[in-house]
């Protein structure tokens, strides 16, 4: 691993300034962070530890009945957080049935917004990737495309977003709190990461310096706590990451849905907000003709990057399940294998 | 063969009450405190760290490496390339007998595969090493890499295996099947698989002189010791390998490798000592792998489901440099009695590092494909698949004919299946779900591995105290050999466990054979159990000869050593104890020596191998394809165990690998650059926890009174034969959908059915 | 502004429950620290990108990747390994187990294991198997042992549950 400079700033003021030179980055839970040092995919010249930065460490109740998790709040804080876990369980839900737990309790809320795909392309530093060093050409193309995306990819690149929270979060209307040389402002979750277009090293929104500092929940999207799930395909039971993944969340009145939230994970360069197939649930009863409509219209502008089609039909298959799982009701308590279809839900759901 | 033949009473009944017994680890409580010292732990006075630098091309050669940059590294000692490696003794490229590699040793500018070293960076500290070989970014003259079992011309490799014939019939095939009513062609894949055991390898190497101690894990002290001193042109008695711990070996320590080689080499030209371990994207090309294989298996049936005819063909590959091809067909030899069996090979020659012996070598492959093709025939036969195992049940080895010095395979049929509740399992596939709508399956497959033995050595000492030693130059990569070989040693000497003193795991002991094939515990036990009955003889000859002893006499009754005395066998009330026969006899010591070999008389006449069955379910989600195993019971009948708890252990972890080979393990290698893709443990999947249900094995019964005197056949590798096949059957059964493609991955169970 | 510091850094760290300053490389890895430093070499590295599990030390008595953290990370933290699970001789409940019921086999994954199942306990003490298969499926074990490692952990469970005193180490 190259040398680098360490920084442990005291203040945000401090931080934004020592992060907003070239070659420099923030470390908070360096689970990823490490983990592309070490192969060489990145090498900063520097490392701001925002690890120990006061106040980013909360999870907050807001007065409208929203909350704010800090940036620094870990992974498994979060998960484990019973009134968070009660008010967003498929949020609970994707965060536990990502990595494990040894990295969950390192991992922050932050920097999970901020991991980088799990292309293997993007790790073969010998071959090349026009998200490590534009315009080298992207060799992803042409190779094994199982785990890329069938949605919003370019020519330039057809890498996943790996992230199980974000699809959560994103369906739930998050919203990203950022601070950076010019004060804070904030970016719902879904303009936060970019496609990758012709600029597929520019994945976020972040200005260089810029740092996360909190994540919102809106009031409104703890409404869908009774019918909220995340449903993860993955090559094992545990562990892996998915090879496609869907959040899904209704609100359910008088037998009819007053209002969804749908979104895909695995399929795309970000976690993917399916609001057409939102849109279509509307005012209909939650049965599985109107789910199949709803997974069509998800994935209606799908096509495939390369030999992965089956994709396709299968995010479809996760969404419209997803939708019946949500539809059958939040379990009271977390399957033991979350976000598994091998996890039959014993016990009370809230129907 | 060893002394211990001299009597008809195996060991055990002769001497103590050790073997049969479940004993925990004796070297549990180190590796439950971070005690167990593993090559990696080891750090001399003095020692520098090596990191390899590895070619990112697959075939071509380095044009260049950036050694100023890196030497400018702070911390930088040297860096060791072709242009200043320390000389070799023997050319790397050299090959002197079947067991031993080519290696690449920075003999030349070649690159033969990816992830091949290039060069040593040895630094002050890891993190400067590691810097160091990123700095020297080298470049290649880049040739198109051949990668794929499609990429070259097929030959027929001269032997498969270890100098198996490459191709084997008996009667003839294509009358078998022609005259067939019912008959199946398939052709299974099976992937490049890599052994990945949790430690990486490393090696910690010391020169003192010509004289060179090196902590590096071995499943082959004494092969790897000559390997050394071989290449570096001294004396074998200069090398020391140490090895008390392996954290697990799977066949890729076996052969001492390259980067092991680069170490020693290392330390050589620094002058001090040095520790290179391998980063874990190293384990994928430069220490081994299991090759790919395409199998087409052709088997015909008479109306009764008979066998008329089985032909197993194997496509496989091995390196442009060196030989070894995957012995998959050659399963086919020993499990289902068919009139005419014919095994063939081909094989293509890759730029890929040479494949190696992997936990079940062949017979692991080769199975899957196998047992697949068995439960096809059993289908096209409309034929319960265990029933269709049975109608086909070898009474006599079919290749060659031969009895089997003992087969339990019936045994373990039958009590396998009433464990698992076979029969109420329906013929069809898909007509089992489970509460919540997920499909279920079974499936069966039979579990075979031939009982090998290779020449051990071992010597035991009882002093005046009473008390003993037993020396073997064993490995233990975690199958149990401080325990299982120490039980044996016990009872060889007569001695409880406290009494006696088990040293192993060091190569300036004797030569205790390799830890591979499942030959150990037969291989160093009969050596231990000799050793000491060799001791106990020399004992027994200086108390029958000596009138003041309690034993005079009693020559041709003889002796029985137990509890540290000698009783006479046809009178137990007279004994006398090792100690007061040895200080009578103004002893310090008795020394006995033992070696194993397997019998050529009894291998002419019998077949030998252990057997199993595994019992499978599965659930596959219908719409997902998602898979889980939800049920394992396996039967298996090895012979004599020596320790069921160890013997446990290495059938839940060899079922545990066949889940793997059936699911999961697959080395991805681009064809475009011929890099591994996935050269780490979150890509190149293996099971976790979650994927594993609660697993039965039974071990069933078996007296063998050929395989060498103490009964023993081996049971490290095969729990993965039977399991893989039984996975991928019951898969078929749950789905109605036949993956010949390994591992069965989702998509091919949701994609739309071939037409 | 902090200034730039590539050069070694002091670090306090209270490992086991002892505390150890060292002057450190930024870039030195927090288990290359426990194993070169500090010469506490039951800490494994298995895969070197936090995936195999074999490195997991407590982290503030949380189960983190040693490899995945930088020794500087651990500053002014309590860590604590394989070396202080145990109470002087008497063993962890969980290391009793492990070792009865072969809960191990090559060994090299197991401090990695028992620190997992340590943390997982103290939160989880009644758990079911299934939630024992998912708790640990962070750390793999090639050889592989999961039946009787899963037992050991159920058994362990019960004997903390009749003696919850016996799990306390030092950490």
């Amino acid at each position: 691993m190259n040398r680098f400079d360490y920084v442990r700033p005291a203040t945000f003021a401090e931080a934004i300034a020592a992060a907003s030179e070239p070659g420099a980055a923030y470390l908070a839970g360096g689970t990823n962070l490490l983990d592309l040092m070490k192969g060489g995919i990145v090498r900063p010249g520097r490392l701001v530890d925002v690890s120990r930065l006061p106040g980013l460490g909360a999870i907050e109740w807001l007065a409208d009945g929203g909350v704010r998790i800090g940036a620094l709040v870990r992974n498994s804080d979060l998960a484990h957080d019973s009134e968070f876990a009660r008010r967003f369980p498929a949020v609970a839900e994707a965060l536990l049935s990502g990595a494990s737990a040894q990295l969950r309790n390192m991992a922050t809320v932050g920097g999970n917004l901020l991991q980088r795909t799990r292309c293997a392309h993007f790790y073969d530093v010998a071959g090349a990737c026009n998200k490590r060093a534009p315009g080298a050409g992207c060799e992803a193309r042409g190779g094994e495309a199982r785990n890329a995306a069938v949605l919003g990819w370019s020519e330039h690149c057809i890498a996943t977003h790996p992230s199980d929270f974000c699809v959560a979060l994103v369906a739930l209307d998050a919203v990203v709190e950022i601070a950076g040389q010019g004060g804070e402002y904030q970016v719902p979750l879904e303009d936060f990461h970019r496609l990758p277009g012709e600029t597929p090293g520019q994945e976020s929104v972040l200005e260089p310096g810029e740092l996360i500092i909190a994540v919102r929940l809106p009031a409104q999207a703890a409404s869908f706590s009774r019918h909220a799930r995340y449903l993860k395909i993955r090559d094992r039971t545990s562990f892996a990451f998915a090879v496609a993944s869907a959040a899904a969340a209704l609100r359910i009145e008088q037998g009819a849905i007053a209002a969804a939230r749908i979104a895909l994970g695995g399929v795309a360069p970000k976690p993917w907000r399916a609001r057409l197939a939102e849109r279509a649930l509307i005012g209909v009863g939650p049965d599985r003709t109107h789910f199949d409509r709803a997974a069509e219209a998800a994935l209606a502008d799908a096509r495939p990057s390369g030999d992965n089609a089956f994709k396709i039909e299968l995010a479809r298959r996760i969404v419209a399940r997803a939708l019946a799982l949500a539809a059958a009701g939040t379990p009271a308590r977390l399957p033991a294998l979350p976000g598994s279809p091998f996890s039959p839900v014993a016990g009370v759901l809230h129907v | 063969m060893s002394e211990i033949v001299l009597s008809a009473t195996p060991a055990h009944l002769r001497h103590g009450s050790n073997i049969g017994q479940p004993l925990t680890r004796r070297d549990g409580i180190l590796k439950v405190t971070g005690g167990a010292r593993f090559a990696a732990d080891n750090h001399p006075p003095g020692m520098l760290y090596a990191v390899l630098a590895v070619s990112s091309v697959a075939r071509g050669r380095v044009a260049a490496l950036d050694v100023a940059a890196a030497k400018a590294h702070p911390g930088i000692v040297e860096i060791m390339t072709s242009a200043n490696k320390p000389p070799l003794a023997l050319d790397p490229d050299a090959k002197t007998n079947p067991f031993m590699r080519r290696l690449e040793l920075l003999q030349n500018d070649r690159v033969r595969y990816a992830n091949q070293p290039i060069a040593v960076v040895i630094a002050e500290t890891l993190e400067a090493a590691t810097e160091g070989a990123a700095l020297l970014s080298p470049r290649y003259e880049e040739e198109a890499p051949r990668v794929r079992l499609d990429a070259a011309e097929s030959f027929v490799p001269p032997a498969v295996g270890v100098g198996h014939p490459s191709e084997a019939e008996i009667g003839d095939v294509e009358t078998g099947l022609a005259g067939s009513l019912r008959r199946i062609e398939a052709t299974y894949e099976t992937p490049t698989q890599f052994h990945n055991p949790m430690e990486p390898h490393a090696i910690v190497a010391a020169w003192d002189g010509d004289a060179l101690t090196v902590d590096t894990p071995s499943q082959g002290l004494a092969m790897a010791q000559a390997r050394i001193a071989e290449l570096f042109g001294i004396p074998a008695e200069n090398v020391l390998v140490r090895s008390p711990f392996l954290g697990g070996g799977f066949g890729c320590k076996g052969l001492f490798t390259g980067p092991q080689v680069l170490g020693i080499m290392a330390a050589r030209l620094v002058g001090r000592p040095v520790k290179l371990v391998l980063r874990r994207e190293q384990m994928f090309g430069p220490v081994g792998h299991r090759a790919p294989t395409q199998q087409t298996l052709r088997l015909g049936t008479d109306a009764d489901g008979a066998l008329l005819g089985l032909s197993h063909h194997t496509r496989t590959a091995s390196s442009t440099f060196d030989d070894f091809f995957e012995p998959a067909s050659d399963v086919s030899h020993t499990l289902y009695a068919s009139p005419a069996i014919r095994t063939s090979y081909e094989a293509v020659r890759l730029d890929t590092g040479t494949p190696t012996f992997m936990r079940a070598p062949g017979e692991a492959s080769g199975s899957i494909a196998l047992e697949s093709a068995i439960d096809e025939m059993a289908e096209a036969c409309g034929m319960d698949p265990l029933a269709f195992r049975l109608r086909n049940y070898a009474e006599l080895e079919p290749i060659s004919g031969k009895p089997f010095s003992s087969k339990a395979l019936r045994a373990c049929y039958a009590e396998g299946a009433e464990r698992f509740g076979w029969k109420a399992r329906p013929l069809r596939p898909r007509e089992m779900r489970d509460a919540s709508g997920l499909l279920v399956g079974w499936g069966v497959g039979t579990a075979t591995f031939p009982a090998l033995m290779f020449q051990g050595q071992a010597r035991a000492v009882i002093r005046k105290d009473g008390t003993g030693i037993v020396e073997t130059g064993a490995q233990d990569m975690g199958q149990g050999a401080w325990t299982a070989l120490a039980q044996i040693a016990a009872d060889g000497l007569g001695l409880s466990m406290e009494q006696m003193e088990f040293r192993s795991g060091a190569s300036n002991l004797p030569d205790a054979g390799i830890a591979g094939g499942s030959a150990h515990t037969a291989t160093a036990g009969m050596a231990v159990a000799g050793a000491g009955a060799d001791a106990i003889a020399k004992l027994a000859a200086l108390a029958t000869g000596d009138e003041r002893s309690a034993l005079f006499g009693a020559g041709n009754a003889g002796v029985i050593a137990r509890d540290g005395r000698l009783f006479r066998r046809d009178d137990e009330s007279r004994s006398e104890s090792y100690a007061d026969i040895l200080n009578r006899a103004a002893l310090a010591e008795i020394e006995g020596r033992g070696s194993s070999a397997a019998d050529p008389i009894a291998q002419a006449n019998y077949a030998m191998h252990a057997h199993g069955a595994v019992f499978a379910e599965v659930k596959v989600d219908p719409e997902l394809g998602q898979i889980r195993v939800t049920r394992l019971v396996g039967a298996f009948a090895a012979g004599r165990i020596i320790n069921p708890r160890l013997v446990r252990s290495q059938y839940y972890g060899g079922m545990i690998w066949g889940v793997s080979f059936a699911l999961h393990e697959h080395g991805e290698i681009d064809p475009r650059s011929g890099r591994p893709m996935n050269p780490n443990l979150g890509e190149y999947h293996v099971p976790v926890n979650a994927d594993i249900p609660s697993i039965e094995a039974i071990l069933v019964a078996e007296e063998d009174r050929h395989v060498n005197a103490l009964g023993i056949k081996g049971v490290g590798e095969i729990a993965i034969t039977g399991t893989a096949g039984a996975v991928a059957n019951a898969v078929w059964h749950a789905t109605g959908r036949r993956i010949r493609r390994f591992p069965i991955t989702l998509e091919r169970l949701t994609e739309p059915a071939p037409r | 502004m902090t200034e730039p510091s590539a050069s070694p850094r002091p670090i306090r760290v209270s490992v086991n429950g002892v505390d150890h300053e060292r002057t450190v490389e930024p870039r030195l890895l927090l288990s290359d620290f426990l194993r070169h430093d500090l010469g506490l070499t039951g800490t494994h590295v298995g895969c070197e990108h936090g995936v195999c599990g074999a490195c997991t030390v407590a982290f503030d008595d949380q189960p983190v990747r040693s490899c995945l953290m930088f020794a500087v990370q651990a500053d002014g933290h309590r860590i604590g390994t394989i070396e202080g699970m145990a109470d002087g001789e008497t063993l962890h409940p969980l290391q009793m187990a492990f070792w009865e019921l072969s809960g191990l086999q090559c060994g090299f994954c197991t401090p990695g294991f028992l620190i997992t199942a340590r943390d997982f306990l103290a939160r989880n003490p009644d758990p079911s198997e299934q939630e024992v298969r998912e708790a640990l499926s962070g750390n793999l074990c090639r050889c592989t042992g999961y039946q009787s490692i899963v037992a050991a952990v159920l058994e362990a469970a019960r004997r903390l549950r009749q003696a919850p005193l016996a799990g306390l180490g030092k950490s």
